[in-house]
């Protein structure tokens, strides 16, 4: 009797975050699709499908693919052993070094833009590779700004794996490769896939990098619904775009999500485990590792030593004016306070992120029994990821047509901008606590119940002792995502309180004056705020469950 | 140990609990009544505080400013949100922009009785005189570095089509139109110069003779442009009449760069009252206000563009060094809104 009421309890918590999804993501994309597809009360297609056959569409449609294919690669390629070294290793300064690698991924994108340009521009100290205006340099910069999802997704579930299976493996005579293919590897795959399927949604809905990495000749499918939507207004064809899209996230969920759930298996978790000390056999690892760290701090150099000069000297000038209102840069506000706007967002938006991704991770590692049952949660659990493959831009016009009458006019509201980041975070929390629920062997919470726990006792004694240390590196992660969102923010109409990467992308196009040093020096800050507070939540612990 | 993270664990609850939040900080007063006013605008809107302090307390209104995107994304979503705007008045439509906000019907009436009378020198024709009012201008033209030209000996150039010359091969550089406002008001330039059936040929002497286009403005100038900062190999940028003065070097007494002025376009922006709207009284005040001298000398240290109001003092430097084209390309509002579209995909097939 009281499964069904444990049922009843599940269905009612997967409500709230259904309903937000609802109202911040279907409604608005209903709504712009309407705009798109229905002309004069009348469903007409027409004029959609003629994009589609646009052979610069088609182009787009390509070069998207190929790029978020390769960058992805990349991507892992990268960051799996780095995530390895830094949480398995013994590596001296990890900690810090786990804290950089976030960094690209709040650095707003015209900045990192300009950084990568000023290395490779043909008169750059990277001039000479010719990359300037590549594919090759928008794929590197993608991969710059996503080995950290990589990182931070398989670092914590590293650290609470026991490496006794292996250890095991090993002393049964199994070389070292051996245990990476029979041991390691299957293990891994859950998260890796999960991991691999965030960061394709990441490159392929990429605009800014693009725009300015590419010189404008190579136009993906992000960026023609962008021209499309906020320069011609031809929302037929954006609508189009926007559904070519959906058809593609919902594609690639449905590949990743069946081979993810073949694989999951249960694994041995300890509370705690020691990093090792690194061996010849780590070279390889330490190596990629080092060349990752080189990624991310290249053009990281670039931005800090551009930020500490003014009128061709080093100099502290842009960095003394950060709290004054307009010394010659024309801001809004100052950066200080722009700053403080952000980190109140930020403390909203993940808030928001853990608690809906929290109960949606729970609901969707439940085991069901009825097969349509297990059918139903893993359309729950896909759901959650579409807001990142979907564009910024159809979401943000969207809320400004759908949103419009009361009880839904939340146009102008203080919590639509909070509520937008946690969209974008809230798939990062889930795809960062799933496989590790996943792994916990349900037969100990079966036990667990049958010694007459309830559904929260078994949640606090069974799943949170492995599950908090990435539900914490997860809030982290939102809130640097938080931090550093510009996309979805900057298309919601907001009262006057810019965030610092809304400030940071005005004062970077104003010509002239020092805003241009302010908004390095600017985002120079925010990267460093980033470090800071990651650094600080990764070393929070929860009492009782993970002290030392 | 344990206890200090447990102190720090309950400081951040708490933080995130009390103080912390948006919603715990603000009252929602975004209710629609008589005293709020709502401004919608692009996201370079910038005043003085003490003047927008001044607005509310001469007109006993609270102002709230509600930025986001560019003049197009701006003037978009006014389109879209037509029958339930979001604000009551509107600032930064452009003249590139204002006949589709016009055409839609987003604006009402209304022309401020105490328009400066050099305003009428920017108004747009027909319809559109009446519902949206001139706030400001700006000339996008051609710089030159100056200092570049003279080490190397090279006369700069000073036309469009010296653009084209073998002597400027591979030094010019300029933000692309379809991702940059200036860049478009560049196409639109020579749109002007060499007429509708004309620039695609000029654009391909352009690329022939090796343009580069990048996807910004800072792009070009903060990377590209010699004198931009960035130490860059381009010292023909495109820019805007008022860049110059901040080229002037620490303890020097003239700008290193100068703007090409036969090259320019202008760009001008315009406020008007929202049909619809909650507060039309209010939104009038708005639009009257941001003609008034007070907000008019503001907007060239604020915006870095020109008052319509000829009559106000510009700052020293912009009197001296940042001068008007005496006569910008000029191209009719009603094609540019008609052929955008069509222009853009032409030039992307030209240089792609």
């Amino acid at each position: 009797m009281s499964g069904k009421r444990y049922v009843a309890a599940g269905v009612a918590a997967g409500a709230v975050p259904l309903a937000v999804l609802l109202v911040f993501f279907v409604v608005p994309l209903a709504g712009m699709l309407e705009r798109g597809f229905v002309v004069d009360g009348r469903l007409d297609l027409g004029p959609a499908l003629s994009t589609l056959g646009r052979s610069r569409v088609l182009g787009a449609l390509w070069f998207t693919l190929w790029s978020a294919t390769v960058a992805t690669a990349l991507t892992l390629l990268l960051g799996v052993p780095t995530a390895y070294a830094l949480h398995r290793l013994a590596v001296p300064g990890r900690r810090v070094l786990r804290a950089v690698v976030t960094v690209p991924f709040v650095l707003p994108t015209v900045v990192v833009g300009v950084a990568f340009r000023t290395l490779l521009a043909p008169s750059g100290p990277l001039g000479f590779l010719g990359l300037d205006g590549t594919p090759t340099a928008i794929v590197a910069a993608l991969v710059f700004f996503n080995v950290s999802i990589v990182v931070r997704t398989l670092g914590p579930w590293w650290d609470s794996l026991d490496p006794r299976r292996a250890q095991a493996a090993a002393a049964l005579g199994a070389s070292p490769l051996q245990v990476l293919r029979t041991v390691t590897l299957p293990a891994m795959l859950p998260p890796v896939l999960s991991a691999a399927s965030v960061v394709f949604l990441f490159c392929a809905t990429a605009f800014g990098v693009v725009l300015t990495l590419g010189g404008v000749r190579y136009s993906t499918v992000e960026t023609e619904i962008y021209l499309l939507t906020t320069q011609f207004l031809d929302l037929p064809a954006a609508a189009a775009l926007s559904v070519l899209q959906l058809v593609v996230v919902v594609g690639l969920l449905t590949v990743s999500g069946r081979a993810r759930r073949h694989r999951e298996q249960p694994l041995d978790r300890l509370r705690t485990t020691r990093a090792r000390r690194a061996t010849r056999s780590d070279l390889l690892v330490l190596g990629v590792t080092t060349l990752t760290v080189l990624l991310v701090l290249a053009p990281v150099a670039a931005l800090v030593a551009r930020s500490f000069q003014a009128d061709g000297e080093w100099s502290t000038a842009h960095y003394r004016a950060l709290g004054d209102a307009d010394a010659g840069s024309g801001a809004a506000v100052p950066v200080t306070t722009a700053l403080a706007n952000s980190l109140r967002v930020a403390v909203d938006a993940t808030v928001l992120a853990l608690a809906l991704g929290v109960v949606v991770a729970v609901l969707v590692t439940r085991r069901a029994t009825r097969p349509s049952a297990r059918r139903a949660l893993a359309l729950f659990d896909a759901a959650f990821m579409l807001p990142l493959g979907v564009s910024a831009v159809t979401i943000g016009f969207g809320f400004l047509v759908a949103l419009d009458e009361p009880p839904l006019d939340l146009r102008g509201s203080p919590w639509l901008v909070p509520v937008a980041q946690a969209m974008v975070a809230l798939p990062l929390v889930v795809r960062a606590l799933v496989p590790v629920l996943r792994s916990v062997d349900d037969r100990q919470r079966q036990a667990a119940a049958s010694l007459g726990a309830g559904p929260f006792r078994v949640l606090a004694t069974i799943d949170l002792p492995v599950a908090w240390r990435p539900v914490l590196a997860a809030a982290g992660f939102a809130f640097a995502v938080s931090l550093g969102e510009f996309g979805a923010t900057s298309f919601l109409a907001r009262p006057t309180t810019p965030t610092l990467p809304v400030l940071i992308y005005d004062l970077i196009g104003r010509p002239g004056g020092d805003a241009f040093g302010a908004a390095l020096a600017a985002s120079v800050l925010l990267g460093a705020v980033t470090v800071a507070v990651t650094a600080a939540v990764e070393r929070l612990r929860v009492p009782g469950v993970g002290a030392f | 140990m344990k206890l200090r993270t447990t102190a720090l664990l309950g400081t951040t609850a708490l933080l995130a609990v009390a103080g912390c939040s948006v919603t715990g900080g603000s009252e929602d007063d975004s209710a629609t009544d008589d005293t709020t006013v709502t401004l919608l605008t692009h996201d370079s809107f910038a005043l003085p505080d003490e003047l927008l302090a001044e607005f509310e307390e001469h007109s006993g209104l609270t102002l709230e400013v509600v930025r986001s995107g560019d003049a197009g994304s701006l003037t978009n979503q006014l389109v879209l949100s037509k029958d339930e705007p979001v604000g009551d008045a509107v600032f930064g439509i452009d003249n590139t922009f204002a006949s589709r906000a016009v055409d839609a019907g987003v604006l009402a009436e209304h022309v401020p009785d105490e328009l400066p009378g050099s305003a009428a020198d920017h108004a747009l024709d027909g319809d559109g005189a009446d519902r949206l009012t001139p706030v400001d201008w700006g000339d996008v033209c051609v710089n030159v570095d100056d200092t570049w030209f003279r080490e190397n000996d090279v006369p700069a150039p000073k036309t469009l089509d010296d653009l084209t010359e073998p002597a400027y091969r591979d030094l010019f550089v300029t933000p692309a139109p379809n991702s940059s406002s200036p860049g478009f008001a560049f196409l639109l330039a020579t749109i002007g110069e060499y007429g509708e059936d004309g620039w695609q040929e000029y654009w391909q002497r352009l690329v022939d003779n090796g343009v580069r286009v990048v996807a910004g403005w800072t792009d070009a100038y903060e990377v590209d442009f010699t004198a931009g900062g960035g130490g860059g190999d381009r010292p023909i940028v495109l820019s805007y009449n008022s860049s110059p003065p901040f080229t002037i070097p620490e303890g020097g007494k003239r700008p290193t760069t100068s703007a090409l002025l036969d090259t320019c376009f202008r760009q001008v922006e315009y406020a008007g009252v929202l049909e619809g709207a909650d507060n039309p009284e209010g939104a009038q005040e708005v639009v009257d206000f941001l003609v008034s001298p007070e907000v008019q000398a503001a907007l060239p240290d604020s915006m870095y563009v020109f008052p319509v109001d000829d009559s106000v003092e510009l700052p020293p430097l912009w009197a001296k060094w940042a001068e008007p084209a005496p006569a910008p390309v000029e191209v009719d509002p009603e094609a540019i809104s008609e052929h955008r579209e069509e222009w853009l995909r032409e030039w992307s097939d030209v240089t792609s």
